[in-house]
């Protein structure tokens, strides 16, 4: 009896926490043409989820393309296949591993960063001092950091799938002498615009989804120390299932 | 209804006029009561003190005052209007009208002095930058601050950014300056500096100052009247001399800094001796 | 408050890189028209079974790439899958009488159309329709075939004699083509 009592609990705890973040994605939202009227906050916080972020994002999809190369052309030759690597290794990148793992480091990375930032303000009464001064803390802070993690994600995805298709390549055709022409127009004969709007939509659903977390978390998170580490770690394992979810449905649908 | 409450005249006042009044609120969070039945009025133009013991709902108080919270039952008047039944844009106005400095300065991090200092105007007013400067540099100036401009606020001391963070409060010219613990953790020296910055601010400008602290010793000092609250109710009030003499056990306690009294020494336990026979 | 130019200059080669990265993946990655210098002229084809053709697909003379199958549609009057074809101009000597396949690469690779040249002195041009088709390779119609073969091969040897177990059993091998 307990145990259901707790589960009930735990439930309904669960779904007041839903409403809660929809009902704050629905104040963000509202402030989101007025964020866009200050583009000097927008673009600063594009930098800050994503510029800052090129490198790893660069750098994971640079090998996350070169296992895949390997891994690949390992699988592919045993069918004697091995031409079909360029159409495998961008199909597999452009279209879930691109989003996918560019989001999880999209979380890792700008998410702690915000949900930190936003939860030390809190911590810290900046947000409590700037509603005093009359100041909105959704308009000024909030929102613009959610813009910036909105156009960031879609750009890094992008870079991250184009890397990661010249990691293929690079192993591929530089290591493995696949026939560089015929790598590219098998890729080309079965890659569709559609596959490459796919993982677009993707990662723009991700990024919408990662960058509201990590506001959010931020946002709520108890003023104390331990407060803002333990949102911190809730914006990532948040981030990280959502996102895998989302995929599934997404995946899903678009198939 | 929000062109209503701004026009309506002042509530009929005693003797002096209260710019901010606290009738009958009750509070409670969660099922425990802060504030049953709490009486305060705030003298326009004098500094006021609001002292307590610990956990008596200080802060809570403050925020009944500034709108962030509505009470239970009561009303919280500022100028006559009600604060608790504003609609968000019509708080923010009255928001402009207090100032409010906070226990650890809350400046914002990312921003350097100036720009704290100047963060109001900036959102507030259309004003051009030369002017922004012109006020900014003249706040800094009258804490004394004016060459550390262009400091980041991790390099103040904590006095120094309690210092910038009473020039930003003062950056719109509020007519109601709130004090959250002003004094804790400063050194001697600090403290002198805000005692003597909080009234010169208050007798130069003419503004009212309520100051939240339990610095007996400063407040002594600094405050024209005063409340104590205990038991979510006032105490005792009045001038430093009167609460000197005042009976009241717990006020005896708090001004004394009596170690035991209505506020007990011993947290609540079994017998001590039964204690040390059970183990 | 205004960023300062470095962060705007990182930011806005951060943007900058990005559509150059959605562009690349959208010109190099795609199927967009023909891979050379555009100009192609149209031929068509008529197939009983064009297998697992996709529109896309390779057009090939002696395994180089000469063109891409445009489009595919059904035929009601014919009974047959159409394929609109074009061929890059620059290969403009196949011989009418050239045959069309369907061909597939690889055990996994996708299906494309081979054309073997033709005697003919006279050239296919824009419009033109091969006459000479290969459908695509359907597995079950082979093992149908040779399970037919077999087939009459044992009522002819039992008619015969009584050979018992002197089946000879094929294995069902798929020829590699």
């Amino acid at each position: 009896m307990h145990f259901l009592r707790e589960l009930w609990d735990n439930v309904r705890e669960f779904v007041t926490t839903v409403g809660s973040v929809a009902l704050f994605f629905g104040r963000v939202l509202a402030q989101l043409p007025r964020a866009f009227l200050r583009p000097s906050l927008v673009v600063e916080q594009v930098h800050n989820t994503g510029a800052l972020s090129l490198v790893i994002i660069m750098t994971c999809g640079l090998f996350v393309g070169m296992v895949l190369g390997l891994t690949g052309y390992d699988l592919l030759q045993r069918f004697g296949s091995e031409e079909a690597l360029g159409t495998a290794g961008a199909l597999a990148v452009v279209k879930e591993l691109g989003p996918v793992v560019t989001a999880l480091l999209f979380a890792g990375r700008a998410g702690t960063a915000l949900a930190s930032e936003i939860g030390l303000m809190r911590a810290t009464d900046q947000l409590t001092a700037m509603e005093m001064m009359a100041v909105d803390p959704m308009r000024r802070v909030i929102a613009p950091r959610f813009a910036g993690g909105i156009i960031a994600m879609p750009l890094l995805t992008v870079i991250f799938i184009a890397i990661g298709i010249f990691g293929v390549q690079l192993v591929g055709v530089q290591q493995f002498k696949v026939d560089a022409a015929s790598f590219w127009s098998q890729m080309r004969s079965s890659v569709g615009l559609d596959d490459i709007m796919e993982g677009v939509i993707k990662g723009c659903v991700f990024g919408v989804a990662c960058s509201l977390i990590a506001v959010y978390e931020g946002y709520n998170a108890t003023p104390t120390a331990e407060g803002v580490g333990r949102a911190t770690t809730r914006t990532v394992v948040i981030s990280a299932v959502l996102t895998l979810i989302l995929d599934y449905i997404l995946t899903a649908i678009m198939l | 209804m929000s062109s209503n409450a701004t026009s309506r005249k002042p509530e009929p006042q005693t003797a002096q006029d209260s710019i901010v009044e606290v009738r009958d609120v009750h509070y409670s969070i969660g099922g425990r009561p802060i504030f049953s039945g709490l009486n305060l009025q705030i003298q326009r133009g004098r500094i006021t003190a609001i002292m307590g013991p610990s956990g008596t709902g200080k802060t809570t108080l403050l925020r009944l005052m500034t709108g962030q919270i509505r009470p239970d039952s009561g009303q919280v008047l500022f100028d006559g209007i009600d604060v608790s039944n504003l609609s968000t844009r019509d708080l923010y106005a009255l928001r402009r009208r207090m100032g409010m400095l906070f226990q650890n300065g809350a400046l914002l991090t990312d921003e350097d002095v100036f720009e704290n200092v100047a963060f109001p105007l900036r959102e507030h007013t259309d004003l051009p930058e030369a002017l922004i400067r012109n006020i900014v540099l003249t706040k800094l100036q009258s804490v004394g601050l004016r060459g550390a401009a262009r400091l980041m606020p991790a390099e103040l001391s904590g006095g120094m950014a309690r210092r910038v963070a009473l020039a930003r409060a003062m950056a719109t010219d509020p007519e109601v300056l709130i004090y959250d613990e002003p004094f804790t953790g400063l050194d001697p020296i600090s403290m002198g500096m805000i005692v003597r910055l909080v009234r010169q601010m208050n007798y130069a400008l003419g503004i009212t100052s309520i100051v939240v602290s339990h610095d007996v010793e400063e407040l002594s000092i600094l405050a024209d009247s005063s409340y104590i609250i205990a038991g979510g109710k006032v105490a005792a009030s009045g001038s430093f001399v009167e609460l000197k003499d005042h009976d009241s056990e717990i006020v005896h306690q708090f001004i004394n800094g009596l170690a035991d009294g209505p506020v007990a020494f011993h947290y609540p336990a079994p017998d001590y001796y039964e204690d040390l026979l059970a183990g | 408050m205004r960023p300062t130019r470095t962060v705007e200059f990182s930011t806005g080669l951060f943007v900058l890189l990005g559509f150059a990265a959605l562009f690349f993946l959208v010109t190099q990655i795609t199927n967009r028209e023909l891979a050379t210098n555009g100009k192609s002229y149209g031929v068509v084809a008529l197939f009983e079974n064009i297998g697992s053709l996709k529109p896309g697909a390779a057009v090939s003379m002696a395994g180089v790439t000469v063109g891409r199958v445009e489009t595919i549609s059904y035929d009601q009057q014919q009974y047959k899958a159409v394929v609109h074809m074009r061929i890059n101009s620059q290969f403009d000597k196949i011989p009418k009488d050239s045959d069309a396949s369907i061909m597939t690469s690889g055990l996994l690779g996708g299906q494309y159309i081979g054309i073997t040249p033709g005697g003919d002195e006279q050239y296919l041009k824009q419009g033109d329709r091969i006459e000479f088709v290969q459908d695509a390779f359907v597995l079950e119609n082979l093992i149908n075939q040779l399970a037919s073969t077999f087939l009459r091969r044992d009522q002819g040897s039992a008619d015969s004699g009584n050979q018992g177990g002197n089946q000879e059993k094929a294995p069902a091998q798929e020829p590699k083509k």
